[in-house]
């Protein structure tokens, strides 16, 4: 390692999990020019982490936080109003509230950079609009049930699930799309690299939609009944679906079954929500039942137990986790870290090792429909059965965007260079795994691969053990009459001239089959009993 | 309670006049760029299929050619742009690369011109003075100014040239095949029936290397190690000399003839030789019973090789109508060009900068082609350049993936060439398992590398050193068979 490089404290964070084993020790090789060569990679890799976590220091944003300043003081009990009167009036003013009665419950989805927000009242009451500048970009009423709805790449389009059909429309609202083949849709899910639209519904399908070319990718059958909870995990775009009975199965277009199964809780699953490193999963059920897992491995974390129900679930950047109830919203910090003190409780109940809720939230005679934190904003969006309120979390959102990425503030050019540029790089559909790095690394099962001293003596051993067994001649069948024993096709077939050593065995064989045809005959003629053993024969084997 | 949220002022990110560039802040955590992976090698296929796209290795002709044969190129070390070529009816060009024209054309000898080079040397009157040495079957060897203005008043090139431009004649006692001017002396040496050292200055030459009674056919200093020469002779025989004790020091014997000789200019010990078997070796000349590589692909005699200035390419060019160039340390070309109406390749060079490549073949012409197809030369901005660096990285980095691999391995060839690999396949596989049945009644048959196989006979016997020497040497050139 050069002098000039520090290990900075900060650096796990930017290690690559599969990528750089560098750390690893490593079979040293031979080969003097790769390990040069495998040396320089690895040093590149390190400069690489070590140069990205000194940027660190330039990010020009800090996170957001809400922190109590003695110990009678309770984050859950700081009310939105207080909080609204504590932060700035841009803050003040992002705390968004419409009031909507006639069309309710209302579903929202914020697109990808967080500037549009997208509501669809339950009665047909759609509409997408910049929230902050209050600029409407459409309004339009169906006239049916939305069951939900999501913007796809960018805010200029939008998908909504209606009562029979998906459809798509623009940013102006007129209709682009019937999607015929999406029936009875009840979630949505976009997955921006791919350019896929995954839904699924009372149907029991899973199906996605090339939104680029307008191909229908794949269609899944889930065989479990109508979905009742879907999500994606944005880190493999694996699509992870809850269903009535308390399984949750994960997705991919390529398989037709299920990649992983697992049970989550006793009654219906309610919602499932993933952070953004694809780390956590978090499920609630009708069995009023709340279990964190960790994905990796697929081991629980978490249990908690609620009082009622929950209905929706959702992880901010930061991972806060949020937890609606009817009317109740419940903010969790830390609850996605292994240990018992971090586990969610409701109260201390007098202890002082309890992960009590970080804030809390009632819309008095309310009901929240769907929640969705704002990206790269400390905001919790919800929509309820009178409207759309935002709510203003400290320390939930990104402070720090990569404006190459995704960019709140991006220009209509940059827009347009951005979707240009995500179209040219799309994934295809069928490079969905679990493992998203998996493509670049060696295949260890393919057959054009290299086989090792150890396979290739395995190989030889197995064709020496058979000539050793007889297992490359046919077997002795005594008990097949006629003239066609498969001993003796096999001489047909072999050349009539040549004597080999192959050759010589089968003819051994033959005789050997003969005698015992002779003999299995005599004993049923009567001639000689079972146990008759011919001494002459016997004392002349030894000649033979 | 302290409360704080986010707050970023729209001052900060947005600009404020429309000619500003608006802010763009990174964030290099790693949970903000998903599927990196899986993106890159998707940018890395499109820039392999780019690549593809812009493969347009022809360039263009230079003027209108030759009347005859082009089998002598001589390029000019010092000058990036300037290259000449003699002709089978004893004519010499003299070309300016960048506007693809020719600055002089007259006749230099009667019949076929053997060897022509731009001398290094500069005269210490006028330091744009070049001469440039030409040979012929007319028994002479002839030194030339190429100041552009000598030639002004040749109009003719049908007859015979003998007051412009030229400043001495040697005369030989036989035809000469092959010359080639030191670097720093005034000496040159020319091939033939004997291979013979001259100085500029006198009119005889100094002395005589020949080692054995045999036809030399070309001749080649080292540009690095200026006194060491070698030569191709017709018995099969590749010779080095060293200039300082005027005597031949190594010698070596192959199955065929060796057609050219092209030293490496960034390794100076090692030179590479183009053979008549179809392939091109890689000689190491402190140890030269084996090659360190055998470059394979053509499927008919080499006729001409050079290096690129950067020693880690060879451009080699054949008789059976094509351009190939490889890598140094890879047996199998990585480029192969053709026209339909290139004809067999006799001379191939590469330009001082190595973005170029210069063929003269037998149907008069002499080519300009790209090293790398894909390239251009022209002025870049510096978002084109670091998109072009970017991409060759990734190229670089996901070059083993089946899908690139196939994409960026994929060449054209022409039918005559595709069908005699087939039959050269065949041979070659018919004659191998000849060898293994052979091996298998024979337990005492040795077996010789393919690395060794072309070699008849060494006059050193390399395997015979001290053991602790052999194994330094072993150390200095990893990778050896």
């Amino acid at each position: 390692m050069p002098p000039n490089r520090k290990v900075k404290d900060n650096q796990g964070k930017y290690e690559r999990s599969t990528g750089g084993n560098v750390n690893k020790p490593k079979k040293q090789t031979r080969d003097k020019k790769l390990r040069a060569g495998m040396k320089k990679i690895d040093d590149q890799y390190k400069e690489a982490v070590s140069a990205a976590a000194a940027t660190q220091y330039l990010l020009p944003e800090s996170a957001g936080y809400l922190e109590a300043e003695d110990e009678m003081e309770k984050t859950f009990k700081v009310k939105q109003d207080e909080i609204k009167e504590g932060v700035d009036v841009g803050t003040a003013n992002k705390a968004l509230d419409l009031s909507l009665k006639e069309f309710g419950p209302y579903h929202i989805n914020y697109s990808r950079n967080g500037t549009s927000l997208l509501i669809a009242g339950r009665k047909g009451h759609i509409a997408s609009m910049d929230w902050r500048k209050g600029d409407l970009r459409a309004e339009l009423n169906v006239n049916e049930t939305c069951h939900g709805a999501t913007y796809l790449q960018n805010d200029q389009f939008f998908a909504v699930a209606q009562k029979k059909y998906t459809f798509i429309y623009d940013h102006e609202g007129v209709e682009l799309h019937r999607l015929k083949q999406h029936i009875e849709a009840r979630h949505l899910q976009f997955l921006p690299y791919h350019y896929l639209l995954a839904t699924a519904g009372e149907t029991g399908w899973l199906k996605y939609q090339d939104v680029s070319t307008g191909q229908l990718v794949s269609e899944l059958r889930t065989k479990l009944g109508p979905t009742t909870a879907m999500t994606q995990n944005p880190w493999n775009a694996i699509m992870h679906l809850g269903h009535s009975n308390g399984t949750v199965t994960l997705w991919s277009p390529s398989m037709p079954q299920p990649l992983v199964k697992l049970l989550s809780a006793r009654g219906p699953i309610t919602s499932v929500a993933i952070d953004r490193a694809g780390y956590n999963m978090v499920t609630t059920g009708a069995d009023k039942s709340m279990k964190i897992w960790d994905i990796r491995n697929f081991k629980e974390l978490h249990v908690a137990n609620l009082p009622t129900p929950a209905s929706n679930i959702s992880i901010s950047d930061t991972g806060l986790v949020a937890v609606s109830r009817g009317p109740h919203v419940t903010i969790w910090n830390n609850a996605l870290k292994a240990g018992f003190e971090n586990r969610p409780f409701f109260g201390s109940m007098g202890q002082n090792n309890r992960n009590t809720p970080y804030m809390s939230h009632l819309i008095p005679g309310n009901k929240i429909n769907n929640m969705q934190f704002v990206p790269f904003e400390d905001l919790l969006g919800t929509g309820h059965n009178d409207g759309v309120t935002n709510l203003i979390i400290p320390g939930a959102g990104e402070a720090n965007y990569d404006a190459l990425e995704i960019n709140p503030f991006e220009t209509t050019k940059q827009r347009q260079e951005q979707e240009v540029r995500t179209l040219l790089n799309k994934l295809p559909a069928d490079t969905i795994t679990l493992d998203p790095n998996v493509i670049g690394t060696i295949e260890k099962n393919a057959s054009s691969r290299r086989l090792t001293a150890k396979d290739l003596a395995e190989i030889s051993n197995a064709s020496l053990d058979k000539a050793k067994f007889n297992k490359d001649i046919p077997k002795i069948q005594p008990d097949v009459k006629g003239k066609n024993s498969g001993l003796r096709s096999f001489l047909r077939k072999k050349t009539r001239n040549v004597i080999d050593e192959r050759k010589v065995r089968v003819q051994r064989q033959m005789e050997k089959e003969k005698n015992t045809r002779k003999r299995n005959h005599q004993i049923k003629e009567g001639h000689i009993t079972e146990d008759h053993k011919d001494l002459v024969d016997e004392a002349l084997e030894r000649f033979s | 309670m302290k409360i704080k949220t986010i707050r970023r002022s729209a001052d900060d990110y947005v600009p404020v006049k429309s000619t500003q560039e608006s802010q763009l802040p990174r964030n290099l955590d790693p949970e903000l760029h998903p599927f990196e992976r899986a993106r890159e090698y998707t940018k890395a296929l499109n820039a392999t299929k780019l690549e593809r796209v812009f493969a347009k290795p022809f360039v263009g002709q230079l003027g209108y050619g030759h009347r005859d044969g082009v089998y002598v190129i001589a390029k000019d070390y010092h000058d990036l742009n300037k290259v000449a070529s003699g002709s089978g009816d004893g004519v010499i060009k003299y070309w300016n690369m960048s506007s693809r024209d020719e600055i002089c054309s007259f006749k230099a000898h009667y019949g076929l011109i053997t060897g022509l080079c731009v001398s290094p040397q500069r005269s210490p009157l006028n330091r744009d003075q070049h001469f440039m040495l030409s040979c012929g079957d007319d028994k002479t060897v002839k030194l030339w100014s190429m100041n552009g203005d000598d030639f002004a008043n040749v109009k003719d090139d049908q007859n015979l040239n003998s007051q412009d431009g030229l400043l001495k004649t040697f005369y030989g006692e036989h035809a000469f095949q092959g010359i080639d001017h030191h670097k720093v002396k005034t000496t040159f040496v020319t091939g033939g029936p004997t291979i013979q050292l001259w100085d500029t200055a006198r009119s005889k030459p100094l002395s005589n290397l020949s080692w054995g009674a045999d036809n030399i056919t070309s001749v080649k200093f080292n540009q690095t190690e200026t006194d060491i020469l070698a030569s191709t002779g017709s018995d099969n025989s590749i010779v080095l000399y060293d200039v300082r004790t005027n005597s031949p020091t190594q010698k070596i014997v192959q199955r065929l003839r060796t057609n050219a000789i092209c030293w490496n200019p960034m390794e100076a010990f090692n030179f590479v030789t183009a053979n008549e078997d179809h392939n091109a070796y890689y000689y190491d000349m402190r140890n030269m019973s084996r090659a360190l590589n055998v470059f394979k692909d053509h499927v008919s005699a080499v006729m001409d090789v050079d290096f690129a200035p950067t020693g880690d390419e060879i451009v080699t060019g054949s008789y059976d109508k094509t351009i190939r160039i490889f890598k140094t340390n890879h047996g199998h070309s990585r480029e192969i060009y053709h026209t339909k109406r290139m004809q067999h390749v006799f001379q191939t060079k590469y330009s001082m900068d190595s973005k170029y490549i210069i063929s003269g073949s037998d149907d008069a012409n002499v080519r300009l082609w790209r090293a790398k197809a894909w390239e251009r030369s022209n002025v870049k901005t510096t978002r084109e350049k670091n998109k072009l660096e970017y991409d060759e990285k990734l190229k670089e980095r996901f070059k083993y993936m089946p899908e690139i691999k196939r994409i960026s391995r994929h060449r054209h060839a022409p039918k005559v060439v595709k069908k005699a690999q087939e039959i050269k396949q065949i041979e070659l596989s018919s004659l191998k398992r000849r060898e293994t049945n052979e091996r298998r009644t024979r337990k005492d048959m040795p077996f010789v590398s393919e690395r060794r196989k072309q070699i008849v006979g060494t006059v050193f016997d390399y395997e015979g050193k001290p053991k602790k020497l052999k194994r330094n040497n072993e150390e200095e050139f990893d990778g050896e068979d």
